[in-house]
C-alpha cells in the first residue's frame, strides 16, 4: 500500500529580488499523515519551503505540485504558524481564532463550535475571552495553534513555533501538538533548528545545506507507537540525535569544502 | 486609573498657590489693573463681561469642534484613499505636505479675499489641525504585522486575478487589519489636531481681526488690547485656556475608552 503524495516540490529554485538564492535544487514529497521536520542552519531557506507550500510566494524556477487536489481549493486546507503568535492584539482569543473562518464568511455564530474546539484541542478553553497581552508567551503561541486548527487543515505549516518559548513551556507544547495531531490526523511539516526538538516530534527528518537549500539526508523518525512517555530520556531518542547532529555537521562541513 | 492622590493634589496645590502669589504681589505692589489684574479683578470682569464672552467663547468653540470634525473626516478619508492606493498616494501627499509646511497665517489673507470671514476662520484652522491626523492615520495604517498580512494572503483572497476580486480582498484586510491596528496612531493625531484646531481658530481670528456680533474670543483679546482693557483680556485668556484643557481631556479620555482592553498606553503600570 503506498501512502497518497500530499504535496510535491520537484527541482524548485527561488531567487529573492535582492538576488539572493534561496533554495536551488529542491525537491521534496510531503506524503499524507506525516510529521515531517525541515533541520537546517538558520538561513537556509527553510521558511522558504514552507511559504512556497502556502502559495504565499512563486518558485523562480521548478514545480509545486498537489497531486490529490484541484488546485483552487488548496489553500483552504493549509494551517499556517509563524515563528511569532501575530495574533491581533485588539482582540480577544476567541476572535483570533475566529479570523481564518470569519474571512471565509462564517459568522461568529456559525463558527462558535468550530472555536471551542481548536481551543480546547490547545487547552485553552477558558480563556476564549482573555485578550493577547493576558497571556503568557507558551500561551499566545498555543492560540496562534488553535487558529490554525480552525480551518480543519489537512496540512499544517509550523514555522520554528516554539524558537522564542523556554524549554519547559516547549517540551509541553511539543506534546499537546502531537496530541492534536493524533486527533485531527494532519500532515505537519515543522521547521525547526533544534535537533532535539525534530527528533522528538518527527516521523521523518529532513536535513538541509546552508544556504543555497537542498534536502542533504532524510532520516527516519520514531513512529507515534514507539513514543512512550519515556521516549525523552530513552536510548533511542539518544541515538537519534546524535545521528541527525552527524548529519547536520557534514552537511555544514561539505558547504564549506565547496 | 491614577489610584495615587498625590497626582491630583500636587499639582492642584502649586496652581492654587502660583495664583495666591500673583494676587498677593498685585495688592502689596499695588501695581495697576491695566498692567497685571489680580485673580481677583479678572473673575470679577469675568463675570460682569460674561454675556458678551460667552457668545465669543460660543463662537470660538464652534469654529474650533468644526475644524475638528472636518480634519478628521479629510484626513481620515484621505489616508484611507493613500493606503488603498499607491497612484493616489503618489500624486496627493506631497501636496498634503505643502499645505502643512506653509504657515497657516500667510495664508489666511488670502483665504479672507477668498471666502466670507467665517468661512476663511473654519478654513484656516482646519488647515493646521488636518495635517496631523492625515500622517499619523496614514502611519497606523502601514503599521500592520507582516505575519498578518500574509495570514489575510492565506485565508482571504480568492485565487484569481480579477481586479475587484483584488480590491475586496485589500478592503477586507483594511477592515479587519489595517483599520484597527491604526487606531492608537490616529487617536495620538486626534489629540494633536484638537490643540491645532484652537491655535488655528484663534489665529485666524486674529488675522481675519473685523468686528461685528459674530467675533470670537481671539477677536476679544484684540480689541481689548486695543482698549486696554487688560483684566477682559486675561477673562478671555482664561476661557481659551480652559477650552484646550476640556478639549485635551476629552480626547485623553476618548483614547482611554477606545484602548482600554489592548493597548500598552492604557493599561495602569504596576507599582
Amino acid at each position: 500500500m503506498t501512502i497518497p503524495t500530499l504535496v510535491s516540490l520537484d527541482q524548485v529554485r527561488k531567487v529573492f529580488a535582492n538576488g539572493v538564492t534561496a533554495l536551488d535544487g529542491f525537491g521534496m514529497d510531503v506524503r499524507e499523515g506525516d510529521f515531517l521536520s525541515l533541520l537546517g542552519p538558520s538561513g537556509c531557506g527553510k521558511s522558504t519551503v514552507l511559504r512556497l507550500m502556502a502559495g504565499l510566494t512563486e518558485p523562480t524556477s521548478g514545480t509545486v505540485a498537489w497531486p490529490g487536489s484541484a488546485d483552487a481549493g488548496r489553500r483552504g486546507e493549509i494551517g499556517f504558524v509563524f515563528q511569532e503568535p501575530t495574533l491581533m492584539p485588539w482582540a480577544n482569543v476567541a476572535d483570533n481564532v475566529w479570523l481564518p473562518l470569519r474571512l471565509r464568511g462564517i459568522s461568529r455564530q456559525e463558527a462558535k463550535g468550530r472555536i471551542t474546539e481548536s481551543l480546547s484541542l490547545v487547552g485553552l478553553e477558558d480563556f476564549a475571552k482573555a485578550y493577547p497581552r493576558e497571556l503568557s508567551g507558551g500561551m499566545r503561541m498555543r492560540v496562534s495553534i488553535a487558529r490554525a486548527l480552525s480551518v480543519k487543515p489537512s496540512l499544517l505549516l509550523m514555522d520554528e513555533p516554539f524558537a522564542a518559548l523556554d524549554e519547559i513551556a516547549r517540551f509541553k507544547l511539543n506534546d499537546d501538538l502531537l496530541k492534536a495531531r493524533d486527533e485531527l490526523k494532519c500532515t505537519i511539516v515543522f521547521v525547526t533548528h533544534s535537533i532535539y526538538e525534530s527528533a522528538y516530534l518527527s516521523s521523518r527528518i529532513a536535513v538541509l545545506s546552508p544556504r543555497p537549500g537542498r534536502v542533504v539526508t532524510e532520516i527516519a523518525g520514531t513512529s507515534p507507537d514507539e513514543r512512550g512517555s519515556e521516549f525523552r530520556t530513552s536510548f533511542a531518542y539518544a541515538d537519534l540525535c546524535r545521528r541527525l547532529s552527524q548529519a547536520l555537521t557534514s552537511s555544514m562541513a561539505g558547504e564549506r569544502r565547496r | 486609573m491614577t489610584r495615587n492622590p498625590l497626582r491630583l493634589i500636587l499639582p492642584l496645590a502649586v496652581f492654587i498657590a502660583s495664583i495666591a502669589a500673583w494676587e498677593l504681589y498685585v495688592r502689596v505692589a499695588d501695581v495697576p489693573p491695566f498692567i497685571l489684574p489680580a485673580p481677583s479683578l479678572v473673575m470679577a470682569t469675568m463675570r460682569a463681561d460674561w454675556p458678551l464672552l460667552s457668545a465669543s467663547l460660543l463662537v470660538t468653540l464652534e469654529t474650533t469642534l468644526a475644524a475638528l470634525v472636518l480634519a478628521v473626516v479629510g484626513g481620515v478619508a484621505l489616508a484611507t484613499a493613500f493606503s488603498l492606493s499607491r497612484i493616489i498616494e503618489y500624486s496627493f501627499y506631497p501636496l498634503a505636505v505643502v499645505l502643512q509646511v506653509t504657515p497657516v497665517i500667510a495664508i489666511a489673507p488670502l483665504l479672507l479675499i477668498y471666502m466670507p470671514q467665517p468661512l476663511a476662520v473654519l478654513a484656516c484652522a482646519w488647515l493646521v489641525a488636518f495635517f496631523p491626523i492625515l500622517s499619523n492615520t496614514m502611519l497606523g495604517l502601514q503599521s500592520v504585522d507582516r505575519n498578518l498580512l500574509e495570514l489575510f494572503r492565506l485565508y482571504g483572497v480568492p485565487p484569481q486575478r480579477r481586479w475587484s476580486a483584488r480590491l475586496g480582498a485589500r478592503l477586507k484586510a483594511f477592515w479587519h487589519l489595517r483599520r484597527p491596528a491604526a487606531l492608537p496612531a490616529f487617536l495620538a493625531g486626534l489629540r494633536i489636531a484638537g490643540g491645532l484646531s484652537l491655535i488655528g481658530a484663534v489665529v485666524a481670528e486674529m488675522a481675519a481681526g473685523s468686528a461685528g456680533a459674530g467675533s470670537g474670543l481671539a477677536y476679544r483679546i484684540i480689541e481689548s488690547q486695543y482698549r486696554l482693557n487688560i483684566p477682559r483680556l486675561f477673562a478671555a485668556l482664561v476661557l481659551l485656556a480652559l477650552t484646550g484643557i476640556a478639549l485635551f481631556l476629552a480626547l485623553s479620555l476618548l483614547t482611554r475608552f477606545l484602548l482600554r482592553h489592548w493597548h500598552e498606553s492604557a493599561l495602569p503600570r504596576e507599582p
